[in-house]
């Protein structure tokens, strides 16, 4: 097995327990912070430890057993503490998945979308601090400080630990699905440094979005997130050409789509559709992503349908991002002047967004208006920190 | 748990408030009236302040003979106009109570010691 593979495979397997034993070890101490210190101190123990041991047999019991010594240890000054541990053996009573609530824990509206996102990443996926930090490329501090602070705060302010009531469901769903949606974001097109592309965050974020569409299956948009994920993985292969450039979605080699993985997730975001007939901006937005997927060419693209999933997304959650979006969609489907009507009314809100520019760029040059296109372009350049972005950008500027 | 719901007030607030008539005024304090009568058993303590022209701000630098201004500690938009103090199990309690206020547009949500 190569070190990859074998990374790949604890990492896996410390994502598949970690979340559990939080779960559990929250039901015993009601303490989130000291149960989240137990489980950071077994999982960093695991990864120290099975690289040369191997993987034990049975991960979940050796994790448990590491953290209720290591508890026993560590909290032998808070006697409830002690006691509750110490009566506490394996193999555990069968409990039900208590992830759902340290999921609604972690992504409390009361937290930064930072704090939640980080969170998420240590207490149910099982990342150490180091690893959370190596994939935001922040300094180790200071994920450290946000966890601390963000861990105060569950105690300090009383951010409860279950399933949100039926009234505040929706609202809070959405807060979980914006936390999983911008980690996919991070990790598939990160935004700053020098990796343009890190796996593991993808991969973390596409496990949430399974784990919460099992979790809740009368909830579409789960389902939608996770097939919205999987569609924009299912074409990964084809996002960067050899030298590590940024391919544009119309100069993609199609053929190295997963046409499987884009046969699946359609059909899973279909079953959703058509069970429950609550559209919802993930649902929406895999909708459009799935049309680009099912093209078998550029040409083929369905753009009017496009445009009128567009439309939906914009009455649910009118952004001006996504107007922009549905301008590009505009000018396929009805050509570059109208495309351009709408992007001109666009410009204030999204003057210091650098896809506005690029885009902007792309259809000015439709129209002929050359040296003006140039000019957008080079804003867009100067704004966008991300290599790939830029890259692209400059090698645009070059044809020029 | 203890918490503190402070009642903040922001310019168009004051504003509006101005330009109401009695009749919507005594509106608004009715369904503030009710708003106290809902939560009367979660509610410890209420106290509404003057406005923030009546503020005087007593500032005890190190080393400094204190000095006394004219206004709030922070110049701002917006100002705090009251705050409750209540007890409930949660945060999420404590938001939902929050959420159904019915006067100014921003309400901070503490907890207390």
């Amino acid at each position: 097995m190569t070190a990859d593979a074998a990374h790949d495979v604890l990492a896996r397997v410390v994502r598949e327990h970690a979340g559990r034993l939080s779960a559990s070890l929250m039901s015993l101490l009601d303490d989130f912070s000291a149960a989240e210190d137990l489980v950071q101190d077994a999982v960093e123990a695991a990864l120290r430890r099975w690289p040369a041991e191997g993987v034990p047999e049975r991960p979940d019991a050796w994790l448990f057993t590491v953290a209720r010594r290591r508890g026993l240890d560590v909290l032998r000054r808070e006697a409830t503490y002690r006691d509750k541990l110490a009566q506490l053996h394996w193999p555990r009573r069968p409990v039900a998945d208590d992830r759902l609530k340290l999921l609604f824990t972690c992504c409390h509206p009361a937290l930064s979308r930072q704090a939640q996102i980080a969170l998420t990443l240590r207490v149910v996926c099982g990342l150490t601090t180091a690893q959370i930090a190596a994939a935001f490329l922040e300094p180790e501090a200071t994920v450290a400080q946000r966890l601390t602070r963000a861990k105060r705060k569950i105690t300090d302010a009383g951010i409860p630990y279950r399933i949100p009531a039926e009234e505040e469901l929706p609202e809070r769903l959405g807060e979980v699905l914006a936390a999983v949606y911008l980690m996919f974001n991070e990790g598939y097109l990160s935004n700053g440094g020098e990796r343009s592309h890190s796996r593991s965050l993808a991969d973390d974020a596409e496990w949430l979005a399974a784990l919460l569409a099992g979790l809740m299956p009368r909830e579409p948009e789960a389902a939608g997130l996770l097939a919205l994920i999987r569609l924009h993985r299912a074409r990964a292969a084809a996002r960067f050409d050899a030298a590590g450039r940024l391919v544009l979605l119309q100069d993609q080699d199609r053929s190295l789509w997963d046409r499987e993985a884009i046969a699946d997730a359609t059909a899973l975001l279909t079953r959703a559709a058509r069970c429950h007939r609550r559209p919802g901006p993930y649902q929406l937005q895999a909708a459009i992503v799935a049309c680009h997927a099912e093209a078998g060419r550029w040409e083929e693209t369905d753009w009017p349908q496009i445009v009128v999933l567009y439309d939906m997304l914009l009455h649910l959650t009118p952004s001006p991002v996504t107007r922009l979006h549905r301008a590009v969609a505009v000018r396929y489907a009805q050509g570059p002047g109208a495309a351009m009507k709408e992007l001109e009314n666009l410009g204030r809100e999204l003057d210091r967004y650098p896809l506005y520019h690029a885009a902007l760029a792309d259809l000015l040059r439709a129209l002929g208006r050359l040296q003006e296109a140039q000019a957008a372009d080079r804003r867009a350049l100067e704004m966008t920190t991300n290599p790939a972005q830029q890259a692209l950008l400059s090698e645009r500027l070059g044809w020029m | 748990m203890k918490y503190v719901l402070m009642f903040i007030e922001t310019e168009q607030y004051r504003k509006d408030w101005e330009a109401k008539d009695q009749a919507e005024r005594d509106a608004a304090f009715e369904k503030v009236g009710r708003w106290f009568a809902e939560h009367a058993t979660s509610i410890t303590h209420s106290t509404q302040l003057y406005p923030a022209t009546a503020a005087t701000t007593v500032r005890l630098d190190d080393g400094r003979d204190p000095i006394i201004t004219d206004g709030p500690f922070v110049e701002g938009k917006e100002v705090v106009s009251g705050y409750v103090e209540v007890e409930l199990g949660d945060l999420d309690e404590a938001l939902r109570v929050a959420r159904s206020w019915p006067a100014c547009p921003v309400v901070e949500v503490r907890p207390a010691l």
